[in-house]
């Protein structure tokens, strides 16, 4: 079943094309996750999506529903947690939650969630005494607190610690095993990587890839190395001959083997035929990182300040 | 409906948080009137105003002071800052109109000043023996349309100010202007007949309130040209819903 699906979205603001042309189907129950550099469109797409933004042509479906006809019964079903969203400074947990509830047909239980993200113990704290981290989950607990089929997550674990960012990605595997799907937007790379089932890459305003995290990787990798010693002397024709092979390089004694295919196992196989051991073997272990640079042409960066303050 | 009254039970929390607007809008008129009335020669009923004391007419003004601190300043103020941060937004990609958050302010800051009249009129009439309104009914009428008034020009600050700090300077402006046709600078009994009677148009309509409050009050701060007091009553019901279309029509989500 298809959760979300966006067809041709564009958006322009003036003379600026905040999106160009994107397109993409996320199943019911996936992660799918929306990288791409600071500009590229991904805060006007889930605007769009989560019905704050009127695209200009192109059309979008929540669960078979119009973002903008059907606003009312996709706000009961779509849950959002947006960058530069925020709530009262002097509200507690406990309030900002029960109030939310109350907008929904068919609630969570604010308690449990209250539980489920570890905000229990700050119940009765205000919002603007939470720390970052507090602050990301109880935006995180709004966001599910209407039951919703859809949740959308903007900018997850910008601003939060390495170890709150870890214990925020654990909570979303969490989330997903309640079926929920998760439209996740990042410009984490690791994020991406470890949380999403599938992966669109956009870039100025068009998506660039759309494939799962290792098919992304595979796309930009097909040029694979092992560096190793070897234990004895051993000739260079023993590699180079192999059809993965495409270049050997040896100095002060340490091998720099490049090829495509199977690589590790053809250099793996030749050496042990030769009796030869691999002594500090190395494989370039490429990851999202490199498949980003290699589909936009330039490195993930910084958080993006704001994106959706161009209007 | 249920959205509704949870958000006026949490904005009502929230307004008791808020210590300055409790204790300025709240509990600061009464504060002030009572402390003008510790000063002898105001407590002393003079033949000139029909032997009615300084605090007897003066005592609207200070009602006037909690309603326009509430109505232009604090509730344009929280509106412009769930604006700039994002709040009105967040709500909106809820089932709950954000309309409701408007409509929750406005309960909340409406009780807030019935609870401070309340309070004001009592201890007026315990501590300074000010007597309580004379006739009810039309000071209920005059307090209710005169704060929509008021209101409805604070809901037009708050729909057009961009930034919590443009709404607090143009709140300023506005309760600076309102107050000293309120006569709280200048007794309205002294001011020139042409400003009394440009204050019969100026929310909340304190001649009107006065008026209903003490008849004698009223008498001596009235003037010749003066409006009827139902004529000065539908001036304000004019008032308030021209601000109010205004507000609708130019209210800002984002």
């Amino acid at each position: 079943m298809t959760a979300l699906e966006v067809r041709n979205l564009h958006k322009r603001y003036g003379p600026h094309v905040a999106v160009d042309d994107v397109s993409f189907t996320v199943e019911a129950g996936e992660i799918f996750g929306i990288i791409g550099p600071n500009g590229a469109g991904k805060t006007t797409t889930v605007e769009s999506i989560a019905g704050l933004r009127t695209p200009d042509s192109g059309s979008i479906s929540v669960l078979g529903l119009d973002p903008i006809k059907d606003r009312a019964e996709v706000r009961e079903r779509l849950g959002v947690q947006l960058q530069e969203s925020s709530f009262p400074d002097a509200i507690t947990v406990a309030e900002a939650l029960e109030l939310y509830s109350s907008f929904y047909r068919n609630p969570a239980d604010w308690r449990e969630l209250m539980e489920l993200l570890r905000l229990t113990e700050k119940r009765n704290t205000r919002y603007k005494a939470l720390s970052g981290g507090q602050k990301q989950r109880l935006s995180i607990a709004l966001a599910l607190v209407g039951n919703p089929s859809v949740a959308i997550l903007d900018e997850l674990t910008t601003g939060l610690d390495p170890q709150a960012r870890r214990d925020t990605w654990s909570l979303i595997e969490r989330v997903r095993g309640t079926g929920v799907t998760i439209l996740l937007v990042t410009h984490f790379m690791d994020e991406a990587e470890r949380l999403s089932d599938r992966i669109a890459v956009i870039d100025g305003g068009r998506v660039a890839a759309v494939d799962t995290p290792a098919g992304l990787i595979a796309q930009s990798t097909a040029v694979q190395q092992v560096r190793f010693r070897v234990s004895r002397p051993l000739d260079e024709s023993v590699l180079t001959e192999l059809p993965d092979v495409t270049e050997v390089e040896i100095t002060d004694g340490r091998w720099l083997v490049t090829g495509g295919g199977s690589l590790l196992t053809s250099v793996a196989g030749a050496l042990a035929r030769a009796q030869v051991v691999a002594e500090d073997l190395r494989i370039d272990q490429r990851n999202l990182d490199d498949a980003f640079v290699a589909l936009t042409g330039r490195a993930a960066e910084s958080p993006e300040p704001s994106e959706s303050s161009i209007d | 409906m249920r959205a509704l009254s949870k958000m006026v039970k949490i904005e009502t929390k929230l307004f008791l948080r808020d210590s300055a607007t409790v204790t300025f809008g709240v509990l600061f008129p009464t504060g002030l009137l009572l402390g003008l009335g510790a000063i002898p020669t105001l407590r002393e009923s003079s033949p000139e105003t029909g032997g009615l004391r300084s605090i007897d007419v003066w005592a609207p003004t200070a009602l006037v002071f909690g309603m326009v601190m509430i109505a232009v300043q604090h509730v344009p103020t929280v509106i412009a800052t769930y604006r700039e941060r994002g709040i009105l937004r967040r709500l909106s990609t809820t089932p709950a109109h954000p309309r409701n958050v408007l409509l929750a302010q406005m309960i909340v800051a409406f009780a807030s000043v019935v609870v401070a009249a309340a309070l004001m009129i009592f201890l007026a009439w315990a501590v300074l023996d000010i007597a309580p309104p004379e006739r009810p009914l039309e000071f209920v009428v005059a307090f209710v349309v005169g704060y929509a008034a008021l209101l409805g020009l604070g809901m037009v600050t708050a729909a057009m100010a961009r930034t919590s700090s443009a709404a607090n300077q143009i709140g300023t402006v506005m309760f600076v202007a309102l107050m000293f046709f309120g006569g709280a600078f200048l007794p309205r009994v002294l001011m020139p007949d042409v400003l009394r009677e440009v204050g019969e148009f100026i929310p909340p309509g304190l001649q009107a309130l006065t008026a209903a409050w003490s008849a004698e009050a009223g008498e001596i701060t009235a003037t010749a040209g003066g409006q009827a007091f139902w004529l000065q009553i539908a001036i304000m019901a004019g008032v308030a819903m021209i601000t109010s279309a205004i507000a609708a029509k130019r209210f800002r989500w984002e």
